[in-house]
């Protein structure tokens, strides 16, 4: 069976950790953590992935600018991206979608949610 | 031949043929008769057929009657059997629902305890109550407030979607903040959609206790806009952050002392050794 690796963009441990925890509920997932969006790219250029989750608000360098650095990279053009969002924040959201997102989850989150998303993008039976 | 002889022969005649038709007469009515028994004999046959494969016919009408009771019978039992199953499907999807729904509460008390216990540094455990009451809660605008024993108020000493200089600061006792602090029971509105924010009424005001001994409290304000009202989740955390994030705060703090006059004997130490 297939090993599905899947980058976490989060500044805060606690939505990481929470994350993570959803994640490994499903089977044959590899989780990786990365703490900004600079984080990200150094991981996401040391391997490749087949799912990233980013949170938007994020120091150093935010969501919005990962999601359009990544959509003009060759090696991640076609990889689905999750940003994270608060309800409030509807024009991140929008923009990140324009950006080249594949879907959103919304504070304060569900870990079924999570699970629900990574599989249906996954394509996980 | 002389005449008498002649009249013999002639009656023999006579006679002879007397007999003859009657012979005939009685051959006649003796195929009739076989005729007539032949046709009856063929009717009784016909009967006696009839009748043993209705006989036959009866028997296994029956028979297939009776697997027809027994069939009915198993496609009951089958059909009870059925909706039990039915039922029993419906109880575990339920179940289901249920222990899904509890473990993901568990994850996010999980969470929670684990990060509220994973630092020593005062900054630090702030950051993450503030972090819970957003990604856990679902908080928007809301404050934790510490008690200055010396002075006896509540001070804020960390915020979200306020400014900390704008919480003021509130008397042991006093208010619904300080009602709060002076009692250690949790505070929440009834009616979430209809409240209306005021720093000194919160929505919701949690003591932060250890054991009966309140330390300070932690006040919301607002909740993000898909936050209608409060789920079961949402009163867990406030009880493990009533806890947990007191004993957190309690230690870093005293951590923090320590290692405040750590580092102060140390400087006194290299003062005195030089």
């Amino acid at each position: 069976m297939a090993e599905y690796k899947v980058l976490i963009v989060e500044d805060s441990p606690t939505m990481r950790q929470l994350i993570c925890f959803a994640l490994k509920r499903l089977r044959d997932i590899r989780v990786i953590e990365a703490s900004d969006g600079v984080d990200g790219l150094k991981k996401l250029a040391s391997e490749k992935f087949d799912l990233i989750f980013t949170d938007i608000n994020m120091p150093i360098m935010d969501g919005l600018k990962l999601v359009s650095l990544l959509r003009n990279d060759a090696n991640y053009k076609e990889t689905p991206i999750v940003v994270i969002t608060t309800e409030g924040a509807q024009e991140d959201r929008e923009r990140a979608l324009a950006l080249g997102a594949n879907d959103y989850i919304t504070k304060p989150i569900q870990p079924n949610k999570i699970m629900d998303i990574a599989r249906t993008l996954l394509k996980i039976v | 031949m002389s005449t008498e002889e002649e009249k013999g022969v002639h009656n023999r005649a006579e006679e002879f043929l007397q007999v003859f038709k009657k012979g005939a007469e009685f051959t006649h009515e003796l195929m009739k008769e076989n005729e007539r028994l032949r046709f009856r004999l063929l009717e009784m046959e016909e009967t006696a057929h009839d009748s043993s494969g209705e006989k036959e016919f009866g028997l296994e009408n029956k028979k297939l009657l009776k697997r027809i009771g027994e069939l009915e019978v198993e496609k009951e039992e089958i059909l009870g059997r059925i909706r039990q199953i039915e039922a029993e499907n419906q109880d575990f999807a339920a179940r289901y629902v249920e222990i899904e729904l509890e473990n993901n509460n568990l994850a996010n008390l999980y969470i929670a305890s684990y990060q509220l216990h994973s630092t020593l540094d005062f900054k630090e455990v702030l950051q993450i109550i503030i972090e819970i009451l957003i990604n856990l809660v679902g908080g928007e605008e809301f404050a934790i407030m510490l008690l200055d024993e010396k002075t006896n108020q509540l001070q804020a000493v960390a915020s979200e979607g306020v400014a900390r200089e704008e919480v003021p600061p509130v008397k042991m006792g006093v208010g619904i903040i300080g009602q709060v602090a002076k009692t250690g029971e949790n505070y929440f509105v009834e009616d979430v959609p209809a409240y209306v924010p005021d720093l000194q009424n919160p929505m919701v005001c949690i003591p932060l206790k250890i054991k009966e001994h309140v330390i300070g409290v932690l006040v919301i304000y607002k909740l993000l806009i898909q936050k209608t009202k409060f789920a079961e989740l949402d009163y867990e955390l406030f009880t493990l952050l009533a806890g947990h994030a007191a004993t957190a705060v309690f230690s870093s703090r005293l951590y923090s002392d320590s290692e405040r006059k750590l580092s102060t004997i140390q400087g006194f130490l290299e003062l005195l050794t030089k």
